[in-house]
């Protein structure tokens, strides 16, 4: 409360006759915003929640809001279930998340560059190619793009859940709009020093570039650690399936393990969390300048 | 492979950079030079994107032509049949009429909202932060989980489904969420769980367009004598957020083009055939069915109609001459 009425002293300063007005008008608003923080924030309760109960109390029909007991165990019972690759899909998604960060970062980074700065005849050409692909996404073909893959003999490997979405048009375009406003000076100060393109954008276009490298490279990482129709489609084999194949495979069983469905969820969206709280300067720069992503 | 042609690339580039420079005349040599450099940079990408964009295209348009039954080469020449077949198939039909109906639902409330939360989180001051997080977080959360706590745990049928549980409070027996079609509440779950994930996303794009928004205008507007409330709105915020609303609309058009994943985990158990969105049936058709040719002429019309929809916002905000 001391906090509301604070605030509402630093807003800009109005003429003096309605100061009740104000602080009414201000507590609706921080009231409204509780409110919907409670429902957003809601599902997450529920994925700990029902992680941390036993079946028979999540489908009480008296239901409350915190259950009689924790149980920690369902963590291990999950880990131990046979009939879950809960596991290996952990270290799937972990993989196919990181190289594809990795690799499209680099690929889109020196794509970007070229197209931003290297006087090529067919520069333009090649740009509009780029262009061409922005129209379609890749999820709207995702059958052709699967017969190629598969011709290439790469379904349910690690190299076709990875390598197809590493060619992105989009963060390509990004980062040659951000190269075309890197400034000029610094370049040609390491072309004076004797260095070539790579050498130039190797030493100094790189060191420069790292805030919007990190915010580009942390929203690939999301997309593809939430991704499903791809890994869906090209991972046949259990043993290729991501978190949330898994996970969707669990949600659509005969029998529904209802806890370890929910514990399941809640380890999936871990790292995520830790993610957004750690890094969600970059993750909201990021969605800004693409606009949306995924 | 890769990376040691790339480092001889730069050794070769650092020798020959000088003397490149210093004579200005031999043009041929140094644009020999750049080709390769340039070829350095986007050849991984374009090579990429030949084989995983550009000649799938093309090969999909060859099997579309071709009767490709459980099989990824052609065999035998089909003609126009499998785009016939598809465009008069109930179902690929129905699946663009499901499309429209989630675009129609989908599209202005998530706009509403967005702008509405934007607007209002950006009008405090104190833990604006904290707020802009809390709506922003669900963005972490997959489809496929959100899912998961969707139709397992809020719309369950059952009678311990908290949505029904809330509804049992009024005495109202239990509502099979989406597994009925009379009335079609699954719309309700299917527009929620995509609502909640991605308000957030689009509550970011509009805070950053108000805070881009001069002052000025606004203390031009309170001279003028309109201070605060619709009248600020209505001839000030809304016109400056012009850029940031259209690209939120067609953004949010074509993501729901795209959208599988919820439709995929949400409508599953036999419930499918109730909201079976493009994508969705073309799975349907070439991963179950194992009818490529089929599958390959439904994702080509589909691609089709999503180009003429990005050449007809493009003629319309005049893309490309801004640039």
């Amino acid at each position: 409360m001391a906090a509301i009425t604070s605030s509402g002293r630093l807003s800009r300063p109005r003429r003096r006759s309605k100061p009740t007005k104000q602080i009414i008008s201000l507590t609706l608003r921080y009231g409204v915003l509780t409110i919907l923080a409670v429902i957003f924030l809601f599902p997450f309760y529920l994925i700990v929640r029902n992680g941390l109960s036993t079946d028979l109390d999540i489908t009480s029909p008296n239901w409350t809001f915190f259950p009689k007991s924790l149980h920690f165990e369902n963590i291990q019972e999950l880990f131990s279930d046979p009939d879950v690759p809960f596991l290996d899909g952990l270290i799937n998604s972990a993989m196919v998340a990181t190289l594809q960060t990795i690799g499209q970062i680099i690929i889109s980074g020196l794509a970007g560059y070229g197209l931003a700065r290297i006087p090529y005849r067919w520069a333009n050409l090649v740009f509009f190619a780029v262009i061409l692909t922005l129209m379609i996404p890749s999820a709207v073909i995702y059958v052709p793009t699967y017969v190629i893959v598969s011709d290439l003999g790469w379904v349910s490997t690690l190299q076709g859940l990875v390598v197809p979405g590493i060619f992105a048009g989009f963060t390509t375009f990004l980062f040659r709009q951000f190269f075309l406003s890197f400034p000029h000076e610094l370049e040609e100060a390491g072309r004076i020093d004797g260095l070539g393109y790579i050498g130039t954008f190797w030493r100094i276009v790189v060191p420069n570039s790292t805030g919007v490298i990190a915010a580009l490279s942390v929203i690939t990482f999301i997309s593809s650690w939430n991704g499903f129709l791809w890994p869906l489609v090209i991972g046949q084999d259990p043993s290729a399936w991501t978190i949330q194949v898994v996970l969707s495979n669990f949600l659509n069983a005969q029998v529904l393990n209802l806890h370890e469905l929910f514990i399941g969820a809640m380890i999936a969206i871990m790292p995520l969390v830790v993610i957004f709280l750690l890094l969600q300067r970059y993750i909201v720069q990021g969605y800004k300048q693409s606009g949306l992503k995924g | 492979m890769k990376s040691s042609s790339a480092t001889t690339l730069t050794h070769r580039e650092t020798l020959a950079e000088p003397e490149g420079r210093r004579s200005r005349p031999r043009i041929r040599r140094s644009s020999l030079k750049t080709t390769l450099v340039f070829w350095t940079f986007v050849g991984p990408l374009l090579l990429g994107l030949l084989v995983f964009f550009f000649i799938p295209i093309i090969w999909s348009v060859v099997l579309s032509f071709s009767n490709a039954r459980s099989t990824l080469s052609p065999q035998g020449f089909a003609g126009l049949s499998n785009y016939q077949a598809m465009l008069t198939d109930p179902n690929f039909v129905q699946s663009l009429g499901t499309f429209l109906v989630f675009a129609i639902f989908i599209v202005p409330l998530t706009f509403i909202c967005a702008l509405g939360l934007a607007l209002l989180v950006n009008s405090v001051r104190f833990a604006q932060g904290f707020f802009r997080l809390v709506f922003f977080l669900p963005a972490a959360c997959s489809y496929v989980l959100a899912s998961v706590i969707w139709k397992v745990s809020i719309f369950n049928g059952t009678f311990y489904g908290l949505a029904n549980q809330v509804l049992a409070l009024f005495h109202i027996a239990p509502i099979q969420w989406v597994f009925t079609s009379n009335p079609p509440w699954y719309w309700l779950v299917l527009v929620t769980v995509r609502l909640w994930l991605q308000l957030g996303l689009y509550m970011i794009i509009f805070i950053a367009g108000l805070q881009d928004i001069p002052p000025e205008l606004y203390e031009a507007a309170a001279v003028d004598g309109a201070r605060g409330g619709w009248k600020t709105f209505r001839y000030i915020t809304f016109p400056q957020l012009r850029n940031a609303s259209i690209s939120i609309l067609l953004l949010n058009v074509i993501a729901a083009f795209q959208a599988f994943d919820e439709f995929f985990n949400i409508m599953s158990n036999g419930n499918s055939i109730l909201a079976r969105p493009p994508l969705v049936y073309i799975y349907q058709v070439a991963l179950i069915d194992g009818n490529f040719g089929y599958g390959s002429a439904g994702a080509l019309i589909l691609t089709l109609i999503i180009v003429c929809f990005t050449l007809l916002q493009g003629r319309i905000l005049g893309f490309g001459r801004a640039e």
